[in-house]
């Protein structure tokens, strides 16, 4: 099919490991569109530095990203971000995608790098509270809730390590934690156990925020006796993990129990022409260079896909 | 510094002529940050759809941003960035911490109107 709205590939997903798709595909003159449901550089762009990216010594990722887009666009790669995507078809040998404004695209091929995002509570009151008392970010709104009582829900690296980090600000933080045990590193279990601000609220979840204008007060439900108490606080901070950005791909592709999809050495999923990269991959370790490898892998694997695929549609016209 | 492709707003006297002599001003005021960043970008991508709206951003550090910090319609705000929608000077929304595209448009279309296609 020749069609402006036709590719050799589309990669969805616009952030180290859909970039790195487009370098290497468009590079390789495989006519290339990274559709991105967010701002190009995904997860990248928020970290302030990054200084474990071989050959570079300390870039913030916000640049790292504009310069991924750049050498991708340099090489033809189109990339169209902030969109919406209304329906996927994979299963056939021509892809489809179809945009939310109704733009319908195929290709040949698909790499799916849609990444992952920070989990919410879900819970009555977290829409509203956001930026008026509930926050996902420490560093960010962290001197907001100077001399006030604030708390941290979640188990992991991350709030262990924020609640000790917010007590720069807060005058008490109390961790509230589903479990009766932390999945942190044990440094970062003993310096917030030490820490005199601190305090713990085991096998607990936050069940619903109340307030006025702003936050005044949570819902603390014990998970195994189920009494709830009304906890007085001025700010919430959540860090309870992430989630794969593969809610679209449900009933399109086989996910695991995690949501995450299921590849193999060439970044393959079970369907032909179909490849998976980056965060949204199972797998143990999430980087910035794992994403680029991964990426790496899927695009070249696609592009010798692509290759035979044409040889085979030409040797049929042939005959 | 905000390493982004907006225009920057440094001082409170540019703030200050911005918004009054442009009709429809949108001002995201903010760090480099992960509740920042995705707003910038959706800025970005919406600046050549939007020709009838102005976008800037402004360091929620520099000292000279006290005219967003300080403004009444964000009393109460406790995440950033604080996205501040103006039209002819005046303050017409307020938003505090991350915003979606759709959220973005929505307020964009609500109080600046729908952008007219060629």
């Amino acid at each position: 099919m020749e069609s402006k709205n036709h590719y050799d590939t589309i990669v969805i997903g616009g952030g180290p490991a859909g970039l790195t798709a487009g370098i290497y595909l468009s590079r390789a003159r495989v006519r290339t569109l990274i559709l991105s449901e967010g701002t190009v550089g995904g997860q990248m762009v928020l970290t302030h530095e990054i200084a474990n990216y071989p050959g570079v010594e300390s870039i913030n990722g916000y640049m790292l990203g504009n310069i991924m887009k750049k050498q991708a666009q340099k090489f033809g790669c189109d990339i169209k971000s902030n969109i919406g995507i209304d329906d996927l078809q994979l299963s056939e040998e021509l892809k489809r995608v179809t945009l939310s404004n109704g733009t319908t695209y195929t290709a040949d091929a698909i790499i799916l790098t849609p990444g992952g995002r920070s989990r919410t509570l879900g819970v009555t009151g977290e829409s509203a509270y956001k930026g008026k008392g509930i926050s996902y970010c420490a560093t960010c709104d962290g001197d907001f809730f100077t001399d006030k009582e604030i708390v941290v829900v979640g188990g992991g690296n991350s709030a262990l390590e924020e609640a000790v980090s917010l007590t720069k600000y807060a005058s008490k933080v109390t961790i509230v934690h589903q479990f009766d045990h932390f999945q942190a590193f044990e440094h970062a279990i003993e310096e917030a156990k030490a820490h005199p601000k601190i305090q713990f609220r085991m096998t607990s979840k936050v069940s619903a925020f109340y307030g006025g204008e702003n936050l005044e007060a949570v819902d603390i439900t014990n998970v195994n006796t189920n009494e709830t108490e009304r906890f007085k606080t001025d700010g919430v901070f959540i860090f309870i993990g992430y989630v794969p950005n593969t809610e679209f791909l449900k009933g399109k592709l086989d996910l695991n129990q995690r949501g995450e999809m299921v590849v193999n050495a060439e970044m393959e999923t079970p369907i032909p022409g179909v490849y998976g990269a980056g965060d949204a991959i199972a797998k143990r370790y999430r980087q910035v260079t794992t994403a680029v490898g991964d990426a790496t892998v899927a695009a070249l694997a696609a592009s010798d896909y692509i290759h035979k695929l044409k040889s085979k549609k030409k040797s049929l016209l042939v005959n | 510094m905000l390493y982004t492709n907006l225009n920057h707003i440094e001082t409170a006297d540019q703030h200050a002529t911005i918004i009054n002599e442009n009709e429809n001003v949108m001002v995201c005021c903010g760090r480099m940050g992960p509740m920042c960043i995705p707003v910038y970008g959706i800025m970005e991508e919406l600046e050549e759809e939007y020709g009838h709206v102005k976008f800037f951003d402004m360091e929620f550090d520099n000292p000279e941003a006290h005219v967003i910090r300080n403004l009444p319609e964000v009393r109460g705000f406790m995440g950033i960035p604080f996205t501040i929608y103006y039209k002819n000077g005046k303050v017409v929304k307020a938003t505090s911490s991350i915003q979606s595209r759709d959220q973005v448009t929505s307020i964009l279309n609500e109080q600046f109107g729908v952008p007219v296609k060629a």
